[in-house]
Formats: structure tokens, sequence, C-alpha cells
């Protein structure tokens, strides 16, 4: 696309659109392009939604985004959904749930897929999501299933992040990855009219009384699909927001996020070089066949590949 | 219900059988490696006494018109009186419609099956922005009551049972058959017919809703308690499985899933302060007949007994009214092939076989075109004469539930009711069908049968006649039927002589009163009355509803 | 120069009022199987919002699946609101229920292939890896 940089500036949405294509596809353009715009971006407030699937969070998305249009705020919303790891496919289904918001001018949906361990979902999550600040946004939503690692990884790296709890998942919340609780900044209780909707909000509680921090992470109840509690979770996260820009723990906060965006990044990259570095003699093969057989250890092995990245 | 030892004794000889058959299959093999139902379940060999030991006659086979009615639900069916011969028609506007209705009486059908086009089913009149495009495609347009009195021009509403295809606006339209007859000189406790008013369905496989779960329920129970005292003669609703079915269910699912639904509907009655014995005996049900007759016939046994079982014993009903499943069947429509059309008349005799053997209360019959558009007066004839032709000259209408006792049928009853039951309880853990929908448990279930089906006509492994085999180079098929797209032009004009020539402000009026009983909770269906009395549009009427009730929003269940 | 093993990303929609999906989902899965990167819209989509979404999510591909007849009025719609947004390159399909004289004049509104029913999607998977523009 001719002239894409001053078409993204101008906020042309076919240009956010495919710029964000290079970037899930790792075309180094997106990169380079985001490198000399950086110093126009900053004026996005992210904000991470993650929880199990079936929580509702394409509906509150939905609803959020809406209730923030009523102030006249552009947002843009990046929805990141699982890879098949047999086939490369997916299906991405959350633009179902913000159907109305497909044309309002004001929006700007883009679905994701995860695309496994060498998708570098962290690295193009992060330059859509510049790309969108740098297009215009106000407010941008990274929505991810918390399943696995890297979903929590880029929500993680959010200015705000909320985790949406439905009840029933009772037991669940154990088993829900450490990590995941932690990083919430506010909580939600969807689908609050169902059974063991304020026992789920007491498990957070108790769950979150060991936090030691000077925010405390509200746990609101919400009927998303009914616009219930939106309003509460709208003022939360403008609370939240004021907290990251003016406390100092806030701006030591929004520091913390970028170094996780860094470090999600290099493990990828570093990741993907390793592979690179070992494909043509099959190093990490070879290797494993020699542990397997009991001819090396692990460890040695680990060194030899540490080697080929010239990491001692 | 055999002699325990005799039993014994048959089935060693049948294990002799059995061991020499599969020595023999080496040098002659059967056709395939297993052999499998339409539903894709595996079919033995052979059936014999063993496989059904366990079946008592009277408790569960037991006699026609008597609990748990597995035999049929009247004690002389088809004797007594034939199914009725239901053609579901409908399309562009409200005058060609009466005049498909009046040819088809002519010919011989005894009970109309109204269709609607989409705007109409989702509560749009022919001049919303959504509308365009669509008017009088899928069915007849209906914007208002003057369209409904041409609908059943000259067609006296005490003499013919009517069915309405519609769900979400099911109340409007309703209101408008009775607003008609009254005009007639009928007063409603006369008119016979049905509404299919099965939201549920909508949201699991059909996709015409318009407002949410709970608004929708109340909606039906209103109508539920209406027509108990004013119509009473009404089914007020039909439970359906056939979309179910068209959407990929197995024969399984559709008994399980659908009155997993009817659990819910008569849940809803009961909550509503309805006696259940008040309103059970006018829920009717609506199947499909698929291809595989023997697990068809099974199929609709299974449902009988399953649901007389669960309206005794779950729901305490004393009225064997309330017990009794009747039912109106639709040949399957994702059988039928764009190729070689013809060969659909001859599916489409098989299906019919299987709903009359079945025991069917009415039965819709597929025309031969209909892969690939409505049907014309010439194709729709015959698929009445395919009725006509079982019904008279194929004899399984001189006794009654012919296939009971075959070994297979009663083995493939008892298992197709186990596992619809298997199904309803695993609904039931999930807080009810509305429930088991919002968590797309139904139609994940679906999903998966119908993406295994389609593997299975790639591979060959189903085969689909004309379609993966036994193809030949064809032209395609002239002659179909077309619905001109004037017909949009046309609603859209006389909704605008319509708005100058009526009341206004009475139409006003009635719509403000509309709106509060919405938002109270009084019975709305009066309301509604006086709102289509008035010539207020289908969409100013659920315009209102709209506002008071929200629109349902879909998910995802890939 | 693009041509590396990204996925092809495609928009499945069902356009208009016409609610039977199953048609759709198959697609829909059968197009994940095969390694794309599916984007369902779900019912009830206006030509609007069906080409809006084909933009932000910049798809190689729209599908749309339609049984109610409305075909001749939604998908030339649909094809020139795309070409006003300066994306016609988007390959264009559809399937359904419409009948074989109807087709030549849908192709010369913009549509690139209609799959008939009985199409198996091994067809349409290999129609949309063959075509696609980019």
């Amino acid at each position: 696309m001719e002239n894409i940089k001053e078409k993204l500036l101008n906020g042309n949405k076919r240009a956010a659109a495919r710029l964000i294509t290079m970037a899930e596809n790792g075309d180094p353009q997106a990169a380079n392009i985001i490198k000399d715009l950086y110093d126009k971006s900053g004026n996005a407030y992210v904000i991470g939604i993650t929880g199990p699937p079936g929580a509702g969070k394409s509906t509150l998305t939905d609803k959020l985004v809406k209730s923030l249009r009523l102030e006249n705020k552009k947002v843009g919303v990046i929805a990141v959904d699982p890879t098949s790891p047999f086939t490369g496919g997916a299906i991405l289904g959350d633009r179902v749930r913000m159907s109305d918001l497909n044309t309002d001018p004001g929006v700007f949906i883009r679905s994701m897929g995860a695309r496994g361990n060498l998708g570098g979902i962290s690295e193009a999550t992060g330059i859509a999501t510049d790309i969108l600040d740098i297009f215009g946004c106000d407010y941008i939503f990274v929505e991810t299933v918390g399943v696995g690692q890297s979903e929590v990884d880029i929500v993680k790296s959010c200015d705000t992040t909320l985790m949406v709890m439905v009840p029933g998942l009772g037991d669940d919340i154990q088993a829900i990855k450490a990590g995941v609780m932690e990083i919430g900044d506010l909580f939600v209780v969807n689908k609050a009219d169902r059974d063991g909707s304020k026992k789920t909000a007491r498990e957070i509680r108790t769950m979150l009384s060991y936090k030691t921090s000077d925010w405390t992470p509200p746990v609101v109840m919400a009927e998303a699909v009914n616009n219930e509690g939106i309003e509460d979770i709208t003022m939360s996260i403008l609370d939240h927001k004021a907290y990251m820009e003016t406390s100092g723990s806030g701006i030591d906060r929004r520091i913390e996020n970028k170094k996780n965006e860094l470090l999600n990044i290099v493990r990828e990259k570093m990741y993907q070089k390793l592979l690179e570095k070992t494909y043509d003699d099959r190093l990490l093969e070879v290797l494993s066949e020699e542990v397997a057989e009991r001819k090396n250890n692990p460890y040695s092995a680990v060194e030899t590949i540490l080697n080929r990245l010239n990491i001692k | 219900m055999f002699n325990k030892d005799k039993v014994q004794e048959v089935h060693k000889k049948f294990s002799d059988y059995h061991d020499k058959t599969e020595k023999s299959l080496e040098k002659r093999p059967e056709r395939n490696k297993t052999f499998f139902t339409g539903s894709g379940d595996e079919v033995n060999r052979l059936y014999t006494p063993k496989d059904v030991e366990t079946v008592d006659y009277q408790e569960h086979i037991g006699f026609p018109g008597e609990f748990p009615y597995t035999r049929g639900v009247q004690p002389t069916m088809y004797r007594g009186r034939l199914w009725t011969m239901r053609m579901y028609a409908g399309f562009a506007t409200a005058e060609e419609s009466n005049q498909r209705y009046k040819y088809l009486i002519e010919q011989g059908s005894k009970g109309l099956s109204v269709a609607f086009d989409l705007p109409t089913q989702i509560g749009y009149d022919s001049d919303h922005s959504l509308a365009e495009g669509e008017v009088g495609k899928v069915g007849v347009a209906i914007d208002s009551l003057a369209d409904m009195e041409i609908l059943f021009r000259d067609i006296s509403l005490d003499k013919v049972s009517t069915s309405m295809t519609i769900n979400a606006p099911a109340s409007v339209l309703l209101a408008m058959y009775i607003a008609v007859a009254e005009k007639q000189g009928v007063s409603a406790e006369k008119l016979r017919g049905t509404i299919q008013n099965d939201i549920l369905k909508e949201y699991i496989a059909r996709g015409t809703y318009i407002f949410p779960p709970t608004p929708s329920m109340r909606l039906i129970t209103n109508i539920f308690e209406y027509c108990s005292t004013d119509v009473p003669q009404w089914n007020t609703i039909s439970i359906s499985g056939y979309h179910i079915r068209e959407a990929g269910s197995t024969a399984a699912q559709e008994v399980g899933f659908t009155l997993a639904d009817g659990i819910a509907y008569v849940e809803a009655a009961i909550e509503a302060g309805l006696d259940v014995d008040a309103f059970a005996p006018r829920l009717s049900f609506f199947f499909n007949a698929h291809n595989d007759l023997l697990e068809e016939v099974s199929k609709y046994r299974a449902a009988r007994r399953l649901w007389a079982k669960i309206m005794k014993e779950r729901f305490g009903a004393k009225s064997a009214k309330s017990m009794a499943l009747k039912f109106h069947t639709q040949t399957g429509g994702s059988t039928l092939t764009a190729q070689q059309p013809e060969n659909n008349i001859v599916r489409v005799a098989i299906q019919t076989l299987a709903a009359v053997m079945g025991g069917t209360q009415s039965l819709h019959t597929n025309s031969k075109d209909e892969a690939l558009a409505l049907p014309t007066e010439d194709s729709v004839r015959v698929a009445l004469r395919t009725q006509q032709i079982v019904a008279h000259e194929s004899g399984v209408t001189n006794t009654i539930d012919p296939l009971g006792g075959s070994y297979y049928i009663e083995a493939k009853t008892d298992e197709i009711e186990k596992r619809a039951m298997e199904y309803i309880k695993k609904v039931d853990e999930l807080g009810g069908a509305p429930a088991a929908i919002e968590k797309g448990y139904i139609q994940e279930e679906i999903m998966d049968a119908a993406y295994m089906y389609q593997k299975e006509i790639e591979s060959d492994e189903r085969i689909i006649v004309g379609m993966n085999q036994f193809k030949i180079e064809e032209e395609a098929p002239k002659g179909l039927l077309k619905v001109d797209p004037i017909v949009g032009k046309m609603q859209k004009d006389k909704l605008v002589v319509l708005r100058e020539n009526r009341n206004n402000a009475e139409v006003e009026v009635a719509l403000d009163n509309l709106r509060a009983a919405c938002e109270g909770t009084e019975n709305v269906m009066p309301y509604i009355l006086i709102a289509v009395k008035a010539y207020a549009t289908l969409g100013e009427v659920c315009g209102v509803m709209r506002e008071v009730f929200g629109e349902y929003q879909q998910s995802v269940n890939l | 120069m693009e041509k590396i093993d990204r996925p092809i990303r495609v928009l499945v929609s069902k356009p208009g009022l016409d609610g039977h999906d199953r048609g759709a989902k198959i697609i829909a899965r059968a197009l994940r199987d095969a390694g794309m990167e599916v984007i369902y819209t779900g019912l009830r989509q206006t030509p609007e919002q069906i080409v809006n979404a084909a933009i932000q999510e910049d798809v190689d591909c729209i599908a749309t699946s339609i049984l109610s007849g409305a075909h001749n009025t939604l998908l030339p719609k649909i094809s020139k609101l795309l070409t006003e947004n300066d994306s016609a390159d988007i390959l264009f399909v559809a399937g359904g229920v419409i009948p074989d004289d109807d087709i030549p004049s849908l192709k010369e509104n913009g549509v690139a292939e209609v799959f008939t029913p009985g199409t198996p999607t091994g067809t349409t998977i290999e129609y949309i890896k063959n075509n696609i523009k980019r």
C-alpha cells in the first residue's frame, strides 16, 4: 500500500488493518514503521481483559465500548483467540457479540489468532496496539482467553487488567493459573444472576486480601448482557487509570508493564532465533535423541544449545 | 414377554448362526465392515428375541390411545381418521398465497399451513431497511390485519384448521387470525389450529428470534393462558425437533433436545401459575421424517413413550390428554438434493412411510424442487399425492403400529429412548434448556453431529445418490418458482395506504396500552388484539415489544 | 514476496435475515481445519457490517451463506461497497440456496464464485486457496 504511514496518521482504517496484518505475519516493515512513529503514540489507554471461556468477555467488551462511545471516545478492540495446534487454523468469533459496533466509525475491531509458539503473538499484539494508538484510539481493549501462558502474558503488559469470572466455576478459581489472579487490577463477576455469584465474589476478595499493594482491586458484580454493572466497571477502570497516571506506584507499574512487554517479545524472538539457528543441522533433534538414549544428559545438552545462541 | 428358556434356546442357535456366518465372511464378505443408521449408530446383522427380552408388553408397548402411547395416541389411529395432510405454503403476497391455499384445499388438503416471510417472522414490516430483498421470499408477507384478511379470503375459518409457522411474534399473528375469524362471524372458541411458538429452538437452530429468553417465555405462557380460556381448541405450541434435526442432530438428540425444550415450557407455565392439565393437552410436537425409515419409526415411538412418562412422573399430570404426545411431521428438507431432483420424490415417499408407520397426526411432504426454490403448483401436487398414495394404496394404514413387535424396532425404540433420556439429564444438570442453550451445550452437540455427517459424505462413507455417487451431467433445472421482486414494492405501497386510512390516534393509544402491559405483568394478548384490530402493523406492535423487552444477543458456538 | 505460510483469513458471514447457519458453521470449521483463520460474524449482517468487518480484519476472502432468496439484492450490495472502499481485491464468494439461473448475474456483480448445495467443502477450500489475490 502506498503512503501507508501517512494514511495511518490520518486515521485510514484500511492502512491500520494492513499494518496489523504485517505485524501478525512478522513482516519487519510493520515494526519499522512503529519505530518511526512511536513518539506519536501514548495517547491510548490500554485495557486487558481476560478470563475463562464462557465468562462473557466479548459481551462485556461490547458494552464497555458502547459506554465509552457515549463520551465520544475512539475505541479499538483486539480480540485474541486460540489457534488449533493441529491445523494452524482458528475460528475467531468475538465479533459476533459486537455486531452493532461494525458500522460505528469510531470503533476498530480486530480479531487475531494466537498462532502458537512461533506465532509471535506478544509482538504482534504489541505492534497492533501501537498501530491503533497512532491511528487515534483513546482506549484500546485487548481481549484474550486466559487459558495459555502467552494469553496471560499479553494482558500483563496492559495499563489496566480486567479479570472476568463467572459463578459456578467455584473450585476452578483455585485451578486457574497462579499469576493470573495476581495481575488483575479489577475483577468482574459476570452473569451475577447465577447461583453462587456472591460466593465467587467472596472467594476472590479472600484471595486478594493476601495481596500487598496500594491499589486494592475492586470486585464488581455484573450482568453484561443486561447492561448491569457496566457503569461501575467503567468507573473502576477510570479510577485505576487515575491511579496509574498520577500516583508514584502507578508510574512504577507503567514501567513494570513495559518491562513485561519487552520480556514477552524478547522471549518470543529468542525462541524463534533458537529454532532458526538449530534448524540446518537439526541440533535439537540430535540432542534429544542422545538424551533419550542416555548418551547425553539434559543439562549439558542445554549448554550446547545456549552456546549456539552465544549465551553463556 | 417371552419365555426365558425359549429365549435362551433361540440365542444359542443364534450364536451358532453368528459363528457360521462370521466364518463365511472371508469368502463372501459383507458390503461394509460395519453398517450404520442414518444417525450413525451401528446396526447388527440380525435382531432376535434376545434383544428385547426385558421388554414387557403391558409396560413398554401397550395399546394405542393408552399410556405410555408407544403404539399411537388414538385407539383407532388411521382406521378412524387419516393424518391431516397439511402442506406448508406461502410466498409473495397474501393474494397469491390465498390462491395457493384454495388450490390445495381443492386438491384434498385438509389443513392449512402458513409460511411467513423472514421480515414477518422477525417482526419487521416490509418497509424496514432490513427487509430489503427479503419480502415474500420464503413465505407470505403479513404487515397488518389487512394482509391477513386477504390471506384467508373465501376460506371459512370454522371449516379448516390452520397451522402457522410463527415463533417470536406468534402472539401477534394469532391475534390477527382471531380478528379475521371475528369478522367472518366465527367465534374464537371454534378455531382449530396451531402456532409453532417455540422460541427455544430458534435460539438453538433456526435463528428467527427477536426478544431475549425471559420475556419470550412470558409471551409463550401468556398465550397458553389466554387460549386455555378463549381459544380452547387451539394448539398453543408446536415443540419442534424438525429444525434441530435439520441443523444436523442425530435421532436421539432430536428427541432428547425437543423434549428438554418441552420440559422447559411446562415448567414455565407451571411457574406462571397454570395447572398442568389445563394447558398440557394443547401442547403439540413437530418432528422430522428423515431417510432411515426404521430408525425414524423407532424414534417416534420412543418420543411418545418418553414424554408420557415425563408428564406423568415428573409433572404429575392426571389427564390422559396431557400425556399423549401428538405431533406433526415434515419430511427432511436437508435430505433433498439439487442434483437429479426427481430422486427427491422417491426420498419423500420413503420419509412419508416412516412418518405414517410412526403414527404422525399430520404431515407435510416436501416437493422435488425444494433444494433449489419454493415449490411450483405441479411439484406440490405430486408431494400431496405421495401422501394420498401411501394412505390409500400402500396398506400401511390398515392396522395400527404395523412395525410394533419387530425385534429391531422394539430394540431401537428402547435404545433411542435411553439415549434421549441421557441428553435430557445432561440438560437438567446444566440448569434446564434455556441455561443449556446459553452455555452453548445443545448447539455444540448438534454442530459436532453435523460436522461428522459432512465428513462422512465427503469421504464417501455415506452415500447420497446423485451427489457423491450415481452422478450425471445435468443442465440447470427449468421452471423453478421465482418470487417477483416487485412484491417488496407492492407491500410498501400497501403500508402507505394503510397508514393513511386507519385511525392513527386509535393505533397510538393501543400501542401505549400495550407498552404498559408489557412493562407490567398482565397478559398481553388482549392488548395485542386491540392493537391489531386498529390496524397497527406487525412492525409497530413488535417495535413496542422490542423497546420493552430488548433484543436477543446471539453467541458463537462453533 | 508475501508468500509465507501465513494463514489465509476468511470472513464467514450470513447476510440478511436468514437464520439457518448449519452450512456457514460447517464451512467455518472446515476452513479452520484447513489451517485458515475464520472470522465468523454470525447472523443478520447488513452489507455495511460485512464490508466494515472485512476491512478491519484485512481478510483475503469474504464467504457469505444465504438461503433466503435475498441474494440478488444483498450480494451485489456487498460487492458495490467493497469497490467503493477500495477493497475489490478481496475474494468474494457465496454459498447456499442460489438457483443456477441467478449465478451469471451475480458473477457480473462481483461475486467470484457460487457454491451450490452439495459442493464438497474441499472444493470450496481449494478454490479459495487458488484464487485469493494476495
